[in-house]
């Protein structure tokens, strides 16, 4: 099964995309912040990151720079998904190294085409 | 639970008569059949135009029809009941296919031509526009002519604005792309270049009328538009597709969609997978 982790400080948010998610066929995990899902993803590696922008303690941007600096074997898929929806946040979020991007507020036909985009839905 | 409660209340308020106006009303302009059993749609679809002319029910909606002075209803009840869900690069690997088609065609030195028929609100050529103009970047090859045509003016006045909402957007594009070729508003919706749209020649056409765009073309795409014709519609259709289609051209149908048992003018291509050809007329037969 595939593997996606689910970064938001939103508890709802969290609960809502690990809903849909699962009904894709994911297993999920979930962090508050960028920091614990660093340290999750040093621990193991999932397929794809659902990404958040504005979070407590580390924010989605730091955390994506960190995760491409890493020596992460494998090169998990990152999906930003968030309310920034300029598109200087969108250039800034690919230049740093994210495969795709969902502008909020997301449903299941937007999460599944974004996966499929990425090649794991 | 509620929901479905609440339907049924309010799909009650009309009578079989007056169902049975509205779902002629489509076949008639469409050829698009409706099925009783899913009346409960055409509620739903037509709640709006009931909100604006503030009637409550069915039944006084085919009124107000059948009184006969409110012109634009009619169309807008056709507009309303079609089914128009689409996407960008719906089934991506039909578009890699395409491109395939197109270059065969252009080895013979000629500029290819694609008919989207049944096009919707412009997703379906619009990203064949965004391939073949990525293509042209990349290698200088021309955008082949792309003729989108579709039966509601109102999908068609959408399709030409280029004025996608931020759901529609996300579905099936990917977030390079939206970059390279929309522009986002700060309302939230996004707006396909102008650049892009120009590529698209965008006509009013009903499948089921006898009237047809001049001209041939290699490959023509007609997908999840059929689906809901009677056989004789079906088979009406693909006679005059056939007619529209080049000796060595492509038809292209949806997913769940096959000539197989629907008519005798195609058949399955050999080339390439999910597309069908013209059938080699048996000779003797008629
Ligand atoms: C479900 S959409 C499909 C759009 C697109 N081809 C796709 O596959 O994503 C079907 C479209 O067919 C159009 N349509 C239905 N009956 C038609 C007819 N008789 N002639 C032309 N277009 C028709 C509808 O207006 C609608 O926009
Ligand atoms: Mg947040």
């Amino acid at each position: 099964m595939k593997t996606c982790l689910v970064v938001d400080d939103s508890k709802v948010i969290r609960k809502v995309a690990r809903h849909i998610l699962e009904t894709l066929n994911f297993t999920v995990s979930e962090a508050a912040d960028g920091r614990e899902a660093l340290n999750h993803c040093m621990a193991s590696p999932p397929d794809v990151v659902l990404l958040d922008w504005n979070m407590p303690v580390m924010n989605g941007m730091d955390f994506l720079r960190a995760l491409r600096e890493s020596a992460l074997p494998g090169r998990p898929k990152v999906v930003f998904c968030t309310t920034e929806n300029g598109m200087a946040h969108i250039r800034a979020a690919i230049e740093a190294g994210a495969d795709e991007y969902v502008m909020k507020p997301f449903d299941r036909e937007t999460l599944e085409s974004k996966l499929q985009i990425v090649g794991l839905a | 639970m509620t929901a479905m409660t609440a339907t049924a209340a309010a799909t009650s308020s009309v009578s079989p008569k007056n169902m049975a106006v509205l779902t002629q009303l489509l076949e008639a302009r469409t050829g698009q059949q409706i099925a009783s059993y899913r009346s409960w749609r055409i509620d739903t679809a037509l709640k709006p135009l009931m909100r604006d002319r503030g009637l409550a029910t069915l039944d006084q909606l085919v009124s107000r029809l059948l009184g006969g002075h409110d012109l634009p209803l009619a169309d807008q009840i056709v507009d309303a009941l079609v089914n128009g869900e689409t996407s960008f690069f719906r089934e991506a690997t039909v578009f890699d296919s395409i491109l395939a088609a197109v270059t065969e065609v252009e080895a013979q030195g000629c500029r290819a031509r694609i008919w989207s028929a049944g096009c919707s609100t412009g997703q379906e050529p619009l990203s064949l526009a965004m391939l073949f103009a990525e293509r042209r970047e990349e290698t200088g090859a021309p955008i082949p002519e792309i003729v989108a045509t579709d039966v509601s003016e109102t999908a068609l006045s959408r399709a030409r604005a280029g004025r996608f909402s931020q759901f529609e957007v996300q579905r099936g594009l990917p977030i390079r792309r939206a970059m390279r070729w929309f522009e986002p508003e700060p309302q939230g919706d996004w707006i396909a270049s102008s650049d892009l749209v120009r590529q698209v020649v965008f006509r009013p056409l009903n499948l089921v009328s006898p009237h047809w765009p001049p001209g041939r073309f290699d490959v023509i795409l007609c997908r999840n538009v059929l689906l809901y014709l009677s056989a004789e519609g079906k088979a009406g259709v693909f006679s005059r597709l056939a007619a529209a289609l080049k000796p060595d051209g492509l038809l292209v149908l949806g997913a769940g969609e096959t000539v197989i048992g629907q008519t005798s003018a195609f058949e399955p291509s050999r080339r390439l997978r999910g597309f069908y050809e013209l059938a080699v007329p048996v000779p003797g037969a008629k």
